[in-house]
């Protein structure tokens, strides 16, 4: 279980967060979702470590994580997929895996892994993690990467921000999957028709604050008649 | 050989001194290894310290090793290598110049390889520079290496330059003829008050010559790198050169790129990147459950891989 407590947070004398309050408990499916610039990824960040709350205290399974680093986090069991995966040079799909994995990985279970988000491991385990592949394929390692850690909370950061719109119908068929056989906690921020539509439960935040949850029934409802997706929950960047 | 030349040995050779087909082994200012096969002759030069390699044409998959090891404190060496590989001969070349020195006095090896290379032929090179010991004494290594490419032949340079080299200024000159490859890749290792200068001159002087030059470095602490490069483009012809660096602590690192099109339809590229480790990449290896640290030396040993 998750738990946030009055988390605030503020730049540049503007309140980015609010005083949030939030559980998430385990084996459900989450999507935060609302209008740029509402806190969204700020607050994922915030969970992983990347960012550290004015105020509030986070709670992870009975532990206080506030003031523990992000590698510390990870070892606790959460995980985190870049709204922008990171590139590198000389850096492998195969080295990240072993890195994720912290164990011996064999080409054959780097393949595994690989094959849960649609690509074939011959194709790309050797590549670089570069700019040499597709915003889609960044994509997919990435959350391949977050996967191979078997994380007990899973954040995804706008997993549909920066590919094109096959490569994300694509995707969405990998969060089906994930929804299915990764139990623990799974938390992914998205304006997605297709990605609200799998959430056991949907939570709305606007200018800092939770204005909104419940399930996703009832939320597209709300959403898609409220005036902060009045595309209809697919092209609000 | 004793265990501290045997263990150096191993430090700049990936595979066993004897898997090679023709193999020359020299330490401390004198061959003392030396092994010839029907296609490979290596022959000691009769007026300057060195060798004389000759590859008798058509040899296909030749593995040849050449490792100098420096262990006697205060030793200065320049050594002549000449090349000479014959046509359609596709062999591995594995060099390499591992220095202990637990004394006060300065080791230097100053290695100087010609390369020429006849028709077709094919060339991979590997060096491999490594220094260690607890004395003062300064390791030094100063390598040039020139290569003359005949029409359709082709030479890939591999050099890492591992740790603990105190200086270290490599020349590489390089003509291409026509319908000739040469790629180049370098990877520098530098910290305490090291310091290595790089320079690369090729002339792609045939049609259909090219060039792919990389170079990484990482300087850490108060070292210092110079990378210069000059790229002369006479004919129709590709280069590429890329210079890559990450800089740390105090060091510094010069990159000075030179191209010249002498011809209409030379192509000739020149990219070069300087600057720290990236906070997000750190971050992004953090979030797989790297320290700091980790996630560092992850990123440095993958980009210098």
């Amino acid at each position: 279980m998750l738990e946030l407590q009055n988390i605030s947070f503020e730049r540049n004398n503007k309140k980015i967060l609010n005083n949030i309050n939030l559980r998430l408990d385990e084996n459900k499916f989450y999507v935060i979702t609302g209008p740029n610039g509402s806190g969204k990824s700020t607050l994922a960040k915030i969970i992983m470590g990347i960012e550290k709350p004015d105020t509030g205290r986070i709670i992870f399974n009975g532990t206080d994580i506030t003031n523990i680093t992000i590698d510390e986090r990870a070892k606790l069991g959460i995980g985190f997929a870049f709204q922008q995966p990171v590139r590198f040079k000389g850096i492998t799909v195969y080295d990240l895996l072993k890195i994720a994995t912290k164990e011996e990985l064999t080409k054959q279970q780097a393949c595994l892994i690989l094959s849960k988000v649609g690509l074939c491991a011959n194709e790309y385990i050797d590549r670089e993690v570069n700019g040499s592949l597709s915003g889609g394929e960044l994509k997919r390692i990435e959350i391949a990467t977050v996967l191979a850690c078997h994380p007990k909370l899973t954040i995804f950061d706008e997993p549909e921000a920066g590919i094109d719109l096959w490569s994300f119908q694509n995707l969405t068929q990998v969060f089906k999957q994930i929804q299915k056989e990764y139990k623990g906690i799974n938390l992914v921020i998205s304006h997605q028709e297709r990605i609200l539509n799998i959430a056991d439960e949907i939570i709305l935040i606007e200018q800092g604050n939770i204005t909104k949850r419940g399930n996703k029934n009832m939320m597209l409802d709300t959403i898609f008649t409220h005036e902060v997706c009045s595309k209809g929950g697919v092209a609000c960047e | 050989m004793n265990n501290i030349e045997k263990e150096l040995v191993k430090k700049v050779m990936d595979n066993e001194l004897t898997n090679a087909d023709a193999y020359n082994l020299r330490v401390n200012g004198e061959s003392v290894e030396r092994k010839n096969n029907p296609y490979i002759d290596i022959i000691s030069k009769k007026d300057k310290s060195g060798i004389d390699v000759h590859v008798k044409d058509n040899t296909l998959f030749g593995i040849i090793h050449i490792p100098v090891i420096l262990t006697e404190s205060g030793l200065t060496e320049t050594v002549y290598n000449d090349f000479y590989i014959g046509k359609n001969a596709n062999v591995i070349i594995l060099a390499g110049c591992g220095i202990h020195n637990d004394e006060h006095k300065d080791s230097e090896h100053d290695g100087v390889h010609r390369f020429f290379l006849s028709e077709g032929a094919k060339v991979k090179y590997v060096e491999k520079h490594y220094g260690e010991g607890n004395g003062d004494g300064k390791k030094i290594l100063n390598p040039i290496t020139e290569v003359e490419m005949q029409k359709g032949s082709s030479m890939t340079i591999d050099t890492l330059q591992i740790k603990g080299v105190d200086n270290t200024f490599r020349k590489t000159k390089a003509i291409l003829a026509s319908n000739t490859t040469l790629v180049i890749n370098e990877k520098i290792l530098t910290s305490n008050n090291q310091e290595a200068k790089t320079e690369f001159e090729v002339i792609l002087n045939g049609e259909n010559a090219s060039t792919h030059v990389t170079s990484r470095s990482v300087a850490t602490e108060n070292s210092y790198q110079e990378f210069k490069s000059n790229v002369i483009g006479n004919n129709k012809c590709y280069a590429h050169v890329e210079c890559d660096a990450i800089i740390k602590d105090e060091g510094v690192v010069k990159a000075i790129p030179e191209i010249c099109a002498n011809n209409i339809d030379a192509n000739l590229i020149h990219e070069a990147a300087i600057g720290k480790i990236a906070g997000e990449q750190l971050t992004k290896l953090m979030t797989l459950g790297l320290t700091e640290k980790e996630a560092e030396e992850a990123i440095i040993n993958g980009f210098l891989k």
